[in-house]
């Protein structure tokens, strides 16, 4: 073979690098149907990013048109209402795809040791993306894109002692204004994507070193055959990437009925006060995030004001987000995979579905004494989700961990 | 456990039809993105056709429009610039007086007058006012016998100040200069005797 | 597999709470139709006739409608043009704004995406639900939007037709909204089943595809599998 390299290989590790990544890059054989959602998520950045690409083409980052030209795609330019389509019910399914990714991560503890890297390079990405998503729901600059974003950054107005200073400084006027549109295009179209493609791109280094884990949360490199290959692995390439092709078609014709018969999903996946230009004189009757922020922005309305201050409810709904960071500290039970948990982590797992499904919920209902302490049940039952878990993870009777993979 | 036997064959039809498929596919997918490129309707509304009122248009005046962002000139000649134009000293002079050659494509077909305007109406030219050189915008100089233009042998015409092209009164070219063809005519027709509509062919609206 | 389930219930459940519930007065089903076209064309008339001499619809083109509804544009410039007005123009009410301000304590909304931001259901009663009320300056009030400022301007039209024939003429005007409310939809709706029968297809060819290679894995074809 080295005598007969191509001219690409003497000045480029092509070969090396499709081998060592797709053709000889053994994957567990046993993938379900929760391991397509990875591969979805790349298709969903590019998806992304090339849908943007071209709204960028005709977009206006300007307060006095941005609005209108956004319905100029829509209507003047030629198939602008498809693209728009694709990147307005991309951002919503790209969430959809990514909460089932995490959730693949705790069925199966994909998060546990030696992956904790992988785990933290994902939370970064997750709430850089919740980021992206919030910065570009302000661009179409309809009444939800300006009130959301009213309401979202006076957050930061809370902040003791800096918090006006704070405040101003990221509006960059003293309301959402012209300046915080046009930097929050920045933000969304040049400095978060960069950095979401970057880190993407190092998520996947941190997997490939380690190998996927799977269903039944083996170790499939500890056991190999003669040629140092793992038993229970099979090369990514063809295997998965006719699968991951499969998956994603079927995918697709989903995402496409959603594009062509319903692309605002009752209000969903595009908000109805959203297509009201901004108007800082009026508020609209009801203010609601994208469905992907509501569990967050259940937590925080859920936390008492303490002396007056938003402050408390602000720490909550960001440590709601920081503590999935000390998961695969906090989990300290020998099994990885659900498969093999003890009944009790099982239920437990099921209520903290449960409970961030009805905060998702919550956020979107009008403020009603029940709903408050509905929310401050969800809210508790989500941190002790966490915070137990060093107690609750070692309880019960596990069962036995099979040498091989299963299935 | 290894007798079944693979049938490279469907192997090879499956992936074929896969790959072609999915390539028409690709490019299904790569048409509206393409196509957004096109003049928008905003823009195709903006380079509609301009109507231009030429009963106050005098011998010798030119007025400027914009079409589709490009300036046209209307411009009346009188009996003498005509009579010039028809003249050996510039006709000798000229790159392609017929628009037979390099200019063939520089006007539309139904503008036939030697004159390059449209039969009967061969005092009134209508022009784009871009060099076909570099695309700077030539300057009207109709007085025949301009000192800076050559002295007695200019009859009148238009002369870009960016590389020195000469055109004549119907916006022919002169040979040896940077302009490789004869100013561009655009569509138009006349609504009446003194209404012409720049933008669109006599046979349309 | 079944969680999987569980969750996908889940969000279905949550999906049918319905977006425009933030209004509680009860809403007629307005049952438009956007592929009905004789209906798209009455209502651009009646739009043009009642509605467009206060309400822009600044985001919609004539030549734009010429070609949805299915009309020529001389027929588009006789019949729904304001004089002066070219095909490619986009339609705004001639009313000065001042004005407008004067006579209506307002100016009237750009009605572009009405239809997207209230809904055909609000529109269609909204339309029908005028009643008299001497405190007000138009000496009508509205069940729908209470104290709106707008006059009951389709009290000839009323008049003239039957009920039914007004709900249907209140209907049309509705489903013309909707349509410029997003002419895409046209396109939209129709090129729809085309793309989901080709990912159809597609879908077929490679799960038969997955399938083929997998055959390898299933019977230890690529490496013994011990």
């Amino acid at each position: 073979m080295n005598n007969k390299q191509s001219w690409i290989d003497q000045r480029f590790p092509l070969t090396k690098v499709f081998n060592e990544h797709l053709a000889e890059y053994y994957t567990p054989r046993n993938f379900n149907i929760w391991y397509f959602f990875g591969g979805l998520a790349i298709l969903m950045l590019g998806m992304q990013l090339l849908t943007g690409i071209f709204l960028t083409m005709n977009y206006k980052p300007d307060a006095e048109y941005a609005f209108a030209s956004v319905e100029y795609i829509m209507r003047d330019v030629e198939w602008g209402w498809f693209i728009r389509y694709l990147h307005s019910t991309g951002a919503s399914a790209f969430f959809i795809i990514i909460y089932l990714h995490m959730m693949r991560a705790l069925l199966y503890g994909s998060y546990k040791g030696p992956r904790e890297l992988i785990w933290i390079l994902g939370m970064v990405l997750y709430i850089l993306l919740l980021a992206e998503a919030f910065f570009g729901y302000v661009l179409p600059w309809g009444q939800m894109s300006f009130w959301g974003a009213q309401v979202i950054i006076s957050l930061f107005g809370s902040v003791p002692v800096i918090g006006p200073d704070l405040l101003v400084w990221i509006l960059g006027d003293y309301a959402v204004g012209d300046a915080t549109l046009n930097r929050f295009f920045s933000l969304h179209v040049v400095v978060l994507p960069l950095i979401l493609v970057v880190l993407v791109f190092l998520h996947i280094v941190a997997l490939h070193t380690v190998g996927s884990n799977n269903p039944d949360g083996i170790e499939i490199k500890k056991v190999k055959d003669k040629d140092g290959i793992p038993k229970d692995g099979i090369p990514f390439h063809p295997y998965f990437t006719v699968k991951d092709a499969m998956g994603a078609v079927a995918f697709l014709w989903i995402f496409c009925a959603v594009v062509f018969y319903a692309p605002a999903l009752n209000g969903y996946f595009l908000e109805a006060p959203n297509f009201i230009e901004a108007n800082p004189l009026k508020t609209p009757e009801h203010i609601a995030p994208l469905w992907y922020l509501t569990p967050y922005y259940s937590v925080l309305r859920a936390i008492p004001p303490l002396f007056g201050s938003q402050f408390p409810g602000v720490l909550a709904m960001f440590a709601a987000l920081l503590v999935f960071f000390f998961l695969p500290w906090l989990d300290r039970s020998p099994v990885k995979s659900i498969r093999y948990r003890s009944p009790i982590y099982k239920w437990i797992l099921g209520v903290f579905v449960v409970s961030f499904i009805m905060l998702g919920w919550l956020g979107v209902q009008p403020v009603t004494p029940l709903y408050v302490l509905l929310a401050r049940i969800f809210t508790t039952l989500y941190f002790a989700f966490f915070l137990l878990m060093p107690w609750y993870s070692t309880l019960g009777k596990t069962k036995e961990v099979p040498e091989r993979v299963t299935g | 456990m290894s007798e079944q036997t693979i049938d490279l064959k469907k192997r090879r039809f499956l992936t074929n039809a896969t790959g072609v498929v999915g390539a028409v596919g690709f490019g299904f997918v790569a048409w509206p993105f393409l196509s957004t490129w096109k003049p928008s309707s905003k823009a195709k509304a903006a380079g509609a056709p301009v109507d231009v009122d030429i009963s106050k248009l005098e011998s010798g005046q030119l007025v400027r429009v914009l079409w589709r962002k490009k300036p046209i000139w209307i411009f009346k000649r009188d009996e003498n610039a005509l009579l010039s134009l028809n003249s050996y000293e510039v006709i000798d002079n000229l790159a392609d007086p017929n628009g037979t050659g390099n200019s063939k494509n520089q006007q539309p077909s139904y503008v036939t007058s030697q004159f390059r305007s449209i039969e009967n109406t061969e005092s009134i030219a209508v022009i784009v006012g871009v060099c076909t050189h570099l695309g700077c915008s030539p300057t009207y100089r109709p007085e025949p016998g301009a000192a800076d233009l050559g002295g007695s042998s200019w009859k009148g015409g238009f002369y870009c100040p960016c590389h020195g092209s000469k055109f004549d009164l119907a916006g022919r070219v002169y040979a040896g200069v940077p302009a490789p063809t004869n100013l561009e005519i655009p569509p138009y027709k006349y609504m009446t005797d003194t209404l012409i509509r720049i933008g669109t062919d006599p046979e349309l609206s | 597999m079944n969680l999987t389930l569980k969750i996908i219930v889940t969000f279905a459940a949550l999906l049918s709470i319905n977006s425009f519930a933030a209004s509680k007065v009860h809403l007629d089903h307005a049952n438009t139709d956007i592929f009905d076209e004789a209906s798209l064309q009455n209502g651009a008339k009646l739009f043009m006739n009642y509605c467009s001499g206060c309400h822009s619809i600044s985001f919609m083109r004539y030549n734009r409608i010429a070609k949805d509804l299915g009309l020529s544009e001389e027929q588009v410039a006789k019949n729904l043009m304001f004089a002066g007005k070219k095909t490619g123009e986009a339609i705004t009410t001639a009313m000065p704004n001042d004005g407008a301000s004067n006579w209506f304590g307002g100016v009237p909304p750009d009605l572009s995406l009405v239809a997207r931001s209230k809904g055909t259901d609000w529109i269609y009663t909204y339309l029908r639900s005028f009643y008299p009320d001497e405190s007000r300056i138009f000496g009508v009030n509205n069940k729908v939007l209470i104290n709106a400022s707008m006059p009951d301007v389709l009290w000839s039209l009323r008049e003239n037709q039957s009920e039914a024939e007004f709900d249907n003429s209140v209907r049309d005007i509705t489903n013309f909204l909707d349509y410029v409310g997003e002419p895409a939809k046209l396109i939209r709706l129709k090129l729809g089943k085309w793309v989901l029968l080709f990912l159809g297809i597609l879908f077929i060819l490679v799960y038969m595809l997955k399938k083929e290679y997998w055959k390898d894995v299933k019977y230890g074809v690529w490496r013994p599998r011990d």
